[in-house]
């Protein structure tokens, strides 16, 4: 029922595309982060809270509509209808059903809770699309209330020293979920543009981030053991040097690896990923009962190996349009 | 081995010098006793014998995690590090054991002799009982290849701290070979214990590569301009009736050296020479692989003495009748290293000629010909100088001649170790051999980390093919690689073997065709050895 083509991946009864990365008719998009949400598309489809984003980030007149999770519409008889990924807030998996043939599309997806988006929903189907981001055995993440632990300890600390603590996330996604689980009594928490306007947007849904945003009149001298939340395009920008004495981490999967640690030249790196580990991509592959496995994104020919062999799965390797540049901030 | 993890984080964890030694002075404030000389032994980069086969520790870990061997090596590859790869690989520990240091040293050295089953289980026990990070601690030191991130001199300067004590004393304390399980602190570092050691070298002197126009360094006259020689910096000594060689990586190499043997009796007692050891004949040094090749054998049989017979080349005195003249100028320490090369019958001991020039100028004219004189170039030392400790600048520079240059295309990357592991950091080079590339050198430094990570991700989307971790590319980027050597070589596939060869710049401005062919290789080599 489904095709990879050149634009992404289609469903031709339906006449849709999942996440295109040309522009096309009609885009059902899994969540808003800008390697699945592309501009130029005629109509878009995603989740209720997936809308501010993209209004906020491919323009307001989009043509968009919006399903809750679970709510059903059909298309030239394909039975279509999200269900929770819970890899950021607003982020789904599309399930696909046509003459008894079910297939999920799960975007980007983890298992493990954040805290704050509704959490992963395994989806009973023939066919499953993953990706294998982190799709090897060396990586476990620590779970990320844990995590999430350890950023309030190192704040605490630096606070203490007089230093700021300067963490570097996705200003959509991460940014939210550390967030809405930083310990408030231990300073004062200001903002990048960027993790400010996607507060906004989904403040305006009924979302509350705390947070001030930098703006460029502020007096950054009265900024002092404070938590600033930036993406990573600020680092090494005199933006960053504003906030002097100041300590510098990244939250991202790949900080499980000490050289993409060192690599990155910060003072710390958190292991807080918004994708799967390994057990949890093994995990999500079982939970569906499919036996026809497709895998993208990551380490696709090694996980797909792994899955025949291991599980006697029908798996098989896509490849995606770019092969992934380790020490992103995934 | 909590308080040892806890240090090596805390190295790891920071670029800042300062950090790393007040890591180091916090941890032998409070490490057990006997733990902290076999903590200097392992920061300082002895490392303990390798108990086992690598490969069979990737079985083992592959086994214990339940995963099939290709995939634990696909994995170890992203990694770029096997202690690592393994620590995180293994399922999470079932109890915790902790074990001092010392003791898990003496559970590898225990190890060694075992069979191989019962090394199985004793290290699946060691595994299964210490968290991740301990674990990789654990993993580095027994696969042998233990680095701390800490150089000597900051260990010295932390031991110096913590001993209060100078960093000069604790240097040369820390000289040549040692054994932890035979020295404990106070042997090792209180009063002049290291005064009995009559085998220790003194810390060698290191000069600083020249950085500036050489007219700020004042007169030409004040300096004492020699040929820098490419061998090995030794130093000699004879005491208590007994010679020894060692080179300045600290390794004691007199059974190497059969021809210093004889200066056992013919130098007096108390005696310590510095120099350079180089193979001669004819009055001129040979090429240094001739002594490479010589240097790699355990036993020196006829044929070697004859074709690569070594002198040294002395450049200075540290010792004479029992007394340190480390303090003493250079000047007054070159007069006596001539009476006692002069005063030897034998011919193994030159005299490094102290140059005549009128003027600087002439000295950069000289360097830049370097190699028509069959040396890399000039070392200058101001002749008033004491012998100091370690790397210093103001009184000893090396001014090396420019390196040769050639422009290669890149042909294929491999991915790098460590702080470079998953991106495409080893490159090999290749030039024309008519219309087909043929491989000349490899090399892994020289580019900034900005102009690695756009290569690297060039290299993962213009991939012709992957044999394990390596890949070859379209031929489409020129490098201008730059080396200080050049020979023929039956072992490499295009017939030359380079010394050092790195990366100077990344030529943009070049394409595959304006690169450099065999044919040019060859005539360098006849250039530069004549």
């Amino acid at each position: 029922m489904l095709e990879f083509t050149d634009k992404g991946i289609f469903c031709p009864q339906a006449n849709v595309y999942i996440d295109p990365w040309r522009p096309v008719k009609s885009a059902i998009i899994t969540h808003g982060h800008s390697d699945h949400a592309r501009k130029g598309n005629r109509k878009y489809l995603c989740h209720l809270d997936t809308i501010p984003i993209l209004k906020l980030r491919l323009g307001e007149e989009i043509a968009v509509q919006g399903l809750a999770f679970g709510q059903e519409i059909s298309i030239n008889g394909v039975k279509i209808s999200l269900h929770p990924a819970g890899h950021i807030i607003g982020s789904a998996q599309v399930r696909l059903e046509y003459k008894g043939e079910i297939w999920v599309v799960s975007g980007d997806y983890k298992l493990m809770s954040d805290g704050l988006s509704v959490p992963f929903e395994p989806v009973t189907c023939h066919h499953f699309i993953t990706e294998s981001t982190f799709g090897l055995p060396i990586y476990k993440f620590p779970t990320a209330a844990e995590i999430y632990e350890s950023i309030n300890q190192w704040w605490r600390q630096n606070a203490a020293e007089g230093y700021n603590s300067i963490v570097v996330a996705y200003a959509l996604g991460k940014s939210q979920s550390i967030l809405h689980n930083l310990d408030q009594s231990i300073g004062e928490i200001y903002l990048h543009g960027a993790v400010a306007n996607v507060n906004n947007a989904f403040n305006k849904n009924g979302f509350d981030f705390p947070g001030t945003w930098v703006n460029p009149e502020m007096d950054s001298k009265s900024i002092k053991g404070s938590m600033i939340i930036t993406p990573s395009s600020a680092l090494g920008t005199p933006w960053i040097s504003k906030f002097k004495p100041s300590r510098i981490a990244i939250c991202s999967g790949w900080m499980q690896l000490r050289g993409a640690r060192r690599r990155s030249g910060v003072d710390r790196g958190f292991v807080l990923s918004d994708h799967c580990d390994w057990e949890q991509l093994n995990d999500a592959v079982l939970g569906t009962a499919a036996e026809n496995i497709y895998v993208t994104h990551g380490y696709q020919n090694t996980f797909a190996k792994w899955l025949t062999e291991k599980y006697h799965l029908n798996a098989v390797e896509i490849k995606t349009q770019f092969e992934p540049v380790t020490g992103d901030l995934d | 081995m909590k308080a040892f993890t806890q240090l090596f984080t805390a190295i790891d964890q920071t670029t800042k010098t300062n950090q790393k030694i007040m890591a180091m002075v916090d941890y032998f404030t409070h490490a057990e006793e006997e733990d902290k000389i076999f903590a200097v032994s392992i920061l300082i980069g002895n490392r303990p014998k390798r108990p086992v086969k690598t490969s069979e520790l990737r079985e083992w870990a592959a086994e214990l995690a339940d995963l099939p061997l290709w995939l634990f090596e696909e994995s170890y590859h992203v990694v770029g590090d096997l202690a690592e790869a393994i620590a995180l690989i293994l399922p999470t520990h079932q109890q915790e054991q902790e074990s001092s240091l010392r003791e898990t040293l003496d559970f590898l050295k225990e190890l060694t002799d075992l069979p191989s089953e019962v090394k199985k289980a004793r290290i699946t026990y060691y595994w299964m009982s210490t968290p991740v990070q301990e674990r990789f601690v654990f993993n580095k030191l027994i696969t042998g290849n233990f680095r701390m991130g800490v150089s000597k001199q900051l260990v010295i300067k932390a031991l110096a701290k913590y001993l209060d004590q100078e960093q000069t004393s604790i240097a040369h304390q820390l000289m040549g070979k040692w054994d932890p399980y035979e020295e404990s602190m106070s042997s090792m570092f209180e009063g002049d214990n290291h005064l009995n050691k009559h085998h220790l070298p003194y810390p060698f002197f290191l000069a600083y590569p020249l950085d500036e126009e050489p007219d700020t360094l004042g007169d030409s006259n004040d300096w004492y301009i020699e040929k820098k020689l490419d061998g090995i910096r030794g130093q000699i000594i004879v005491r208590n009736d007994e010679l020894f060689v060692w080179s300045r990586g600290e390794e004691l190499l007199t059974d190497k050296f059969p021809e210093f043997h004889s200066l056992q009796s013919s130098l007096p007692n108390g005696t310590v020479l510095d120099g350079e050891i180089i193979p001669w004949r004819d009055g001129s040094p040979l090429p240094f692989q001739v002594m490479q090749t010589r240097i790699g054998r355990k036993n020196i049989s006829q044929k070697y003495l004859k074709e690569a017979p070594l002198v040294m080349v002395c450049f200075d005195i540290l010792e004479y009748q029992g007394l340190d003249l480390r303090q003493k100028p250079l000047a007054d320490r070159r007069i006596i290293l001539k009476n006692v090369i002069e005063s030897q019958s034998g011919n193994v001991l030159l005299l490094s000629e102290a140059m005549d020039f009128t003027n600087w100028q002439d000295v950069g004219e000289f360097r830049e010909n370097a190699r028509d004189y069959q040396c890399e170039g000039l070392m200058l030392k101001r002749k008033n100088s004491p012998y100091e400790t370690g790397r210093k600048r103001g009184n000893w520079w090396k001014w090396k001649t420019d390196p040769m240059t050639i422009d290669g295309v890149l042909l294929y990357a491999q991915s790098g170790h460590g702080r470079r592991a998953n991106l495409y950091t080893d490159y090999t080079f290749a030039v024309w051999d008519g219309d087909v590339l043929v491989p000349f050198a490899k090399a892994y430094s020289g580019l900034s980390d900005a102009e690695i990570k756009v290569l690297d991700s060039w290299i993962k989307r213009n991939t012709i093919e992957k044999f394990g971790p390596v890949r070859s590319v379209n031929p489409e980027y020129v490098f201008e690689i730059a080396f200080e050597g050049i020979n023929s070589s039956p072992r490499h596939k295009s017939g030359v073997a380079l010394r050092f060869p790195r990366i100077l710049r990344w030529r943009k401005d070049k394409s595959p065709k304006d690169a450099n062919t065999k044919s040019d290789l060859l005539q360098l080599i006849e250039a530069v050895n004549p």
